[in-house]
């Protein structure tokens, strides 16, 4: 690859999903209770696709990575703490809702347009990267609507692995039906891939890699925009938490032989 | 008036997916609960025609298809052309969809040439006041939403296993065909094909009536002090097998093959159940060695008669989350069951 990838890589934060988590109406629409107050972790399938960024980045020498991200600047700030310290990036912050009941159009303008204010983005080398859905809004489309604003026709969803070929090319493999693979093949950049979990753990934190970080994610803070992002169209009639829960049979002291015939019996049942 | 184009592709053998005749049903009872509503089919592959005539008796009023030689790989751009070449001659106001791996990857990008709003993962679909209105999930499943939207056109994605199957006589469908124009469907992507997983490593059946759930327990000591890798392999591969179910995991077992620890060889991302991983539909879930935290839990959301196999009486299983709970060793009640399957 001549130059290297201009990887943009689209990713904001959720709350931990240890988190037990209530709705209310707030006062533009449904909201999480105590929301601001809740932990939160960079959006899972969003931080793989970073560390695939982080990692593709090192093997084509002259890629850059950015990490675009729409939410609360007084969170983002907080999760930086941690995620500044993992892979090199440069931040674009837009201040504005995390929350998993905006609509998916707005979210994808508001990050179009950063991305494509980007100074020196070469749109040519451009690698749109994000999650393959949210763990929030969990709707799978944002990226393509992002693709479509800054003209991106190469799209892939659900990716696993991708393979930069001798000659430049994008191998890429995606989910498809029955833990299948679809491999396809991208002549060159630019294209859009929304990751699913890829091939790569988290990376271990580096405080060297956190300070340099640091300089420019600190300034990008200060000067974040901020982005009117709602719920657009949506009318919400209602949001509940689901009230099924079971009556769970708690089996002790049953050997393992009646267990298993238990099982069976349900099985075929 | 409401114009529903109901929208699905065919595959390799020229067939509807199942989950595209489910998708149909919720756009028949949506076309019949809106008065005064039309419904196009249209529908993208390499010859649709008999496609068309499968589901010719649906009661569609309109039949329209894009087909040729470059819509038979499933390619972004020319599935997103496809699409919205379609939704433009219906004129539709109301799109409805399967969530197939094809349309989710294109759908969008088609929503917003033509200026749409796009819903996903339509778990419930009716009509109040004339118009739909859908219930879907929010945080991976945690929550559940009713809601609507008055701008058109309006995509919804329909989940597969919420509606029945549309199964009806073949006939012979009057089929327009459209000419899709070819500046919107270059491409410089070339689909080389499909990896499967050998038939003897199939771990993940849609369809299958039970799904198993492995958790990292498989792969810790055991009460001997040992690790029993090649005996956990052998115990779920062999219930799969007799089972003809699908493998489910949580994501602390999956993440072991990264993080360098004892692996079940057959078990990736794939398989993974829950909050970073997949919401299957299935009617039985057995779970083994696993603790149903909620984060994996979740993943249990629309799975509809639960059971579970843990040491601990106390682990998340026990709160309400499972039909049963066994307290048992998962090693030696999976080995029996096995035997009693034959």
């Amino acid at each position: 690859m001549n130059g290297g990838f201009h990887i943009v890589v689209c990713g904001s934060i959720v709350p931990d999903p240890l988190q037990t988590l209530a709705p209310m109406e707030g006062a533009t629409g449904p909201a999480l209770k105590n929301e601001m107050m809740l932990p939160s972790v960079l959006d899972p399938w969003a931080g793989h696709s970073l560390y695939e960024a982080a990692n593709l980045a090192k093997k084509v020498p002259g890629s850059k990575v950015w990490l675009v991200s729409l939410g609360p600047k007084a969170k983002l700030q907080q999760l930086m703490m941690s995620i500044a310290q993992k892979v090199a990036f440069e931040l674009v912050v837009l201040d504005g809702p995390a929350s998993g009941f905006t609509d998916s159009t707005e979210v994808a303008a508001a990050l179009a347009g950063a991305i494509g204010s980007i100074p020196g983005l070469d749109r040519s080398r451009l690698l749109l990267f994000g999650g393959c859905a949210s763990a929030s809004r969990d709707a799978g489309v944002t990226m393509q609507m992002i693709g479509e604003q800054l003209g991106l026709t190469e799209q892939f969803l659900g990716v696993d692995e991708l393979t930069v070929t001798e000659n430049g090319a994008l191998r890429v493999l995606e989910r498809i039906e029955g833990g299948q693979y679809q491999v396809s093949e991208c002549s060159a950049a630019p294209a859009v891939l929304a990751w699913a979990t890829g091939n790569l753990p988290e990376p271990p934190n580096n405080p060297q890699i956190g300070m340099v970080n640091m300089r420019t994610i600190m300034p990008a803070l200060q000067k974040a925009q901020t982005a009117a992002v709602g719920t657009g169209g949506i009318s919400y009639q209602a949001v509940e938490l689901p009230s099924q829960r079971r009556e769970t049979r708690i089996v002790k002291d049953m050997p393992a032989d009646d267990i298993a015939a238990e099982i069976v019996a349900w099985l075929k049942g | 008036m409401e114009k529903i184009l109901f929208i699905a592709h065919t595959q390799a053998d020229g067939t509807l997916p199942n989950a595209a005749r489910e998708a149909l049903s919720a756009a028949l009872e949506l076309s019949g609960k809106i008065a005064g509503s039309t419904l196009t089919v249209g529908l993208f592959g390499k010859d649709v025609k008999p496609a068309a005539d499968a589901i010719a008796a649906c009661g569609a009023a309109s039949f329209i298809g894009v087909s040729g030689e470059q819509f038979a790989e499933s390619r972004y751009a020319t599935d997103a052309a496809a699409i919205t070449a379609l939704a433009r001659q219906a004129g539709a106001t109301i799109v409805v969809a399967p969530t197939t791996s094809r349309i989710s990857r294109a759908v969008a990008g088609a929503a917003q040439r033509l200026g749409g709003r796009i819903d996903t993962h339509i778990s419930g679909l009716d009509v109040a006041d004339g118009a739909p209105r859908l219930q879907r999930w929010y945080y991976r499943q945690r929550m559940v939403a009713t809601q609507s939207r008055s701008q058109r056109p309006w995509f919804l994605v329909v989940d597969v296993g919420v509606f029945p199957a549309w199964s009806g006589v073949a006939g012979s469908a009057p089929l327009q065909s459209l000419a899709v124009d070819q500046d919107t469907c270059t491409s410089r992507t070339k689909v080389i094909g499909i990896q499967s997983p050998s038939s003897d490593t199939q771990t993940i059946r849609p369809e299958a009536e039970v799904l198993l759930v492995a958790g990292a327990g498989w792969t810790k000591k055991q009460a001997d002090g040992q690790l029993h890798i090649k005996d956990a392999e052998g115990i779920i591969l062999d219930f799969l097998q007799k089972n003809k179910a699908s493998l489910g995991s949580s994501k602390s077992l999956v993440d072991q093959s990264s993080e360098g620890e004892s692996v079940l060889p057959f078990m990736s991302h794939l398989n993974q159940v829950g909050q970073t991983g997949s919401t299957p539909r299935h009617p039985k879930g057995l779970a083994t060695c696993c603790h149903g935290e909620e984060p994996h839990a979740v993943g249990w959301r629309f799975i509809n008669e639960r059971r579970a196999i843990n040491l601990d009486a106390g682990c998340g299983w026990a709160q309400g989350k499972a039909d049963v709970l066994y307290v048992a060793d998962a090693f030696q009640v999976m080995k029996k069951v096995n035997e009693l399957l034959g």
